[in-house]
């Protein structure tokens, strides 16, 4: 079962610099939500804030009713076992193997014996494609294969919060739909909680149920997908679509004189263009349900009359989807997943 | 949205008595999670088997002329008193109390600190240590509570061997170079110094030990900036444990002087 994180008014800075300020959303229990936003937007510092390890200056992160942000170190330490978080290149134990690495939190946790510890984290290791690789040292492999090594050791424990710190990072195109199938059918399986903070299209296109966007120190949006992959903000449409034009440049904003330079080249902003909104991926034939599609359903049913024209109409499109799922959805799967 | 708060300009000084306070700190969660089970005996035990290897033969060969060196320093001053007989009691109190604890102190800060620095430093910038955060896993329990007891182990004992070996140089150096009588240099001993003499002498080395791991750790587990940040830290963890010790060394040499009344004659 999943756990609700809450965020409220959360502000961070390192020094004078301000990363990002008065941050309020809530991840759904059990649903998978995505954080989009440009490089260098803080959306690693916002995922770290979450787990603690960020101390924030303002605001509240709560789960299960413990404050993150001001509690007691000992009950931070405590919260910290229901989270499983996927660091960005992995952060394995150089000194272990990578069995003893995903075996670590296990040994550390529960009083296991060590055959069952040894049933486990093989599962696991099979479960990103690693089987027969335990016994090699995390300076061995490449940076991809750290990474799944990462996931296997955020899952050993079966958390209820699952993190990912751009998990498509270092992957090739196939892996990374590999991965995102992966992702969906581990809510599946565990109906955790997960936020993947990413800059993948991909990802962010068919595996969240929510998403929401960093960009100048804010959060943009937050939202179910639609609203996002609806919206016709400048800043979001032009990430969304990839595009030179719009507010977002090299440095983190555009100065008037780009603008121009750019206007000149006749690189300028066009009119919204209409975008088709992908499916979301389902679990793998075979596996239960997400628990957490039902939920969803009641929740975005009851904000609807709040949601923008276009995203309540692809709201509504996807509704209908889901009342007919038996052609869609295993179509949707063999079309993303292989 | 309300506007960020403006950071206010710090008080200069005020970085300073930050760090003293969070080195303060480190030490005092250190002490306190000493006695948290499980305690971690395989860390600590390859931490002081990796300690004593790397200590073990550096402080025998620094300690040989040095004792050597104090003995014919001492040697030829007492000497000129007239005082000869006493040169093996005046090198034994001046290596016992205070060149071995200052060899220790030497090698536990240049050779264990420095090696506890960079390691931990690495892990750091390798986001190690937040993953075991994550992980619900202090990494001062679990990393730096059985560093700082293995140094201060090893530092008790290798000055123990420094002790020895120091004692055994000056003796050698005395009799074969000075003509000193083998007689006279041991029975100085025991009219000179007392076993007090000797507690002190590992007390020093106990709390060096501690202080040489508790900086280490603390400069490791806050490493600016990349691998270069790394160097740096360690540089600094030599060079700050280096200061502290001398001046701790001051303090407790004053300290027992003036508790401990000397044996006299």
């Amino acid at each position: 079962m999943g756990v609700e994180v809450v965020v409220e008014g959360l502000t961070k800075s390192f020094g004078r610099q301000n990363i990002w300020q008065d941050v309020t959303l809530t991840l759904p229990r059990g649903e998978v939500s995505v954080m989009l936003g440009p490089s260098g937007t803080g959306k690693t510092v916002f995922l770290k804030s979450i787990v603690g390890l960020v101390r924030p200056e303002q605001g509240h992160v709560f789960i299960d009713g413990v404050d993150m942000v001001n509690s007691r170190e000992r009950d931070v330490y405590e919260a910290r076992k229901l989270f499983g978080l996927m660091f960005q290149d992995g952060a394995l134990f150089g000194s272990l193997s990578l069995f003893d690495n995903v075996a670590f939190p296990l040994r550390e946790h529960t009083r296991k014996k060590e055959t069952e510890i040894r049933r486990v984290v093989m599962e696991r290791l099979e479960l990103v494609g690693l089987a027969g690789a335990e016994k090699k040292l995390p300076g061995e492999i490449s940076g991809g294969m750290r990474k799944r090594v990462g996931l296997a050791r955020a899952l050993v424990l079966d958390p209820q919060i699952i993190l990912c710190d751009e998990p498509d990072s270092g992957l090739d195109p196939v892996r990374t739909s590999y991965l995102s199938q992966l992702l969906i059918d581990i809510n599946a399986e565990i109906d955790a909680t997960m936020l993947i903070v990413t800059h993948n299209l991909d990802i962010a296109a068919t595996v969240p149920d929510n998403m929401g966007m960093l960009f100048r120190r804010n959060l943009v949006t937050f939202g179910p997908r639609e609203v996002l992959l609806t919206s016709q903000e400048p800043v979001v449409e032009q990430f969304l679509t990839a595009r030179r034009a719009g507010p977002i440049g090299m440095s983190e904003e555009k100065d008037q004189a780009t603008l121009d330079l750019e206007a000149a080249h006749g690189i300028i902003a066009g009119p919204a263009t209409e975008r088709t909104i992908v499916p979301q991926l389902a679990p793998t034939p075979g596996l239960p349900e997400r628990q957490a599609v039902r939920r969803r359903r009641e929740r975005v049913q009851g904000m609807l009359h709040d949601l923008p024209p276009a995203a309540r109409r692809a709201v509504e499109a996807s509704l209908r989807e889901q009342d007919a799922p038996t052609l869609a959805a295993p179509r949707v799967v063999r079309g993303a997943a292989t | 949205m309300s506007a960020p708060p403006v950071p206010r300009r710090p008080l200069p000084g005020l970085g300073v008595l930050r760090e003293i306070g969070h080195l303060f700190a480190l030490a005092v969660s250190v002490l306190r999670l000493i006695f948290k089970r499980p305690f971690q005996w395989r860390e600590f035990v390859e931490q002081f088997w990796f300690i004593a290897s790397v200590t073990i033969l550096p402080a025998m060969l620094v300690t040989i002329p040095f004792g050597a060196v104090i003995a014919l320093q001492v040697g030829s001053l007492i000497e000129q008193f007239g005082a000869q007989s006493f040169s093996g009691g005046a090198s034994v109190l001046v290596i016992i109390q205070q060149a071995s604890p200052l060899i220790v102190s030497l090698l536990i800060s240049g050779v264990a600190g420095s090696a506890i620095c960079a390691d931990l430093a690495s892990r750091t910038t390798r986001e190690e240590l937040d993953a075991m955060r994550v992980m619900g896993v202090s990494p001062v329990q679990r990393l730096v509570v059985p560093r700082v007891l293995a140094v201060m182990l090893v530092g008790v004992l290798l000055n123990g061997l420094v002790s020895v070996v120091g004692i055994l140089g000056g003796y050698f150096f005395n009799i074969v170079m000075q003509n000193g009588t083998p007689g006279a240099y041991v029975a100085s001993f025991s009219a000179l110094a007392q076993l007090p003499d000797l507690y002190i002498s590992e007390f020093k080395a106990l709390i060096f030990g501690f202080i040489a791991g508790v900086v280490a750790a603390y400069r490791g587990l806050n490493p600016k900036g990349g691998p270069k940040g790394v160097g740096d830290v360690v540089n600094q963890s030599v060079v700050f444990t280096f200061l502290i010790l001398f001046f701790v060394n001051m303090v407790l040499t004053a300290v027992y002087l003036q508790l401990v009344p000397p044996k006299g004659l």
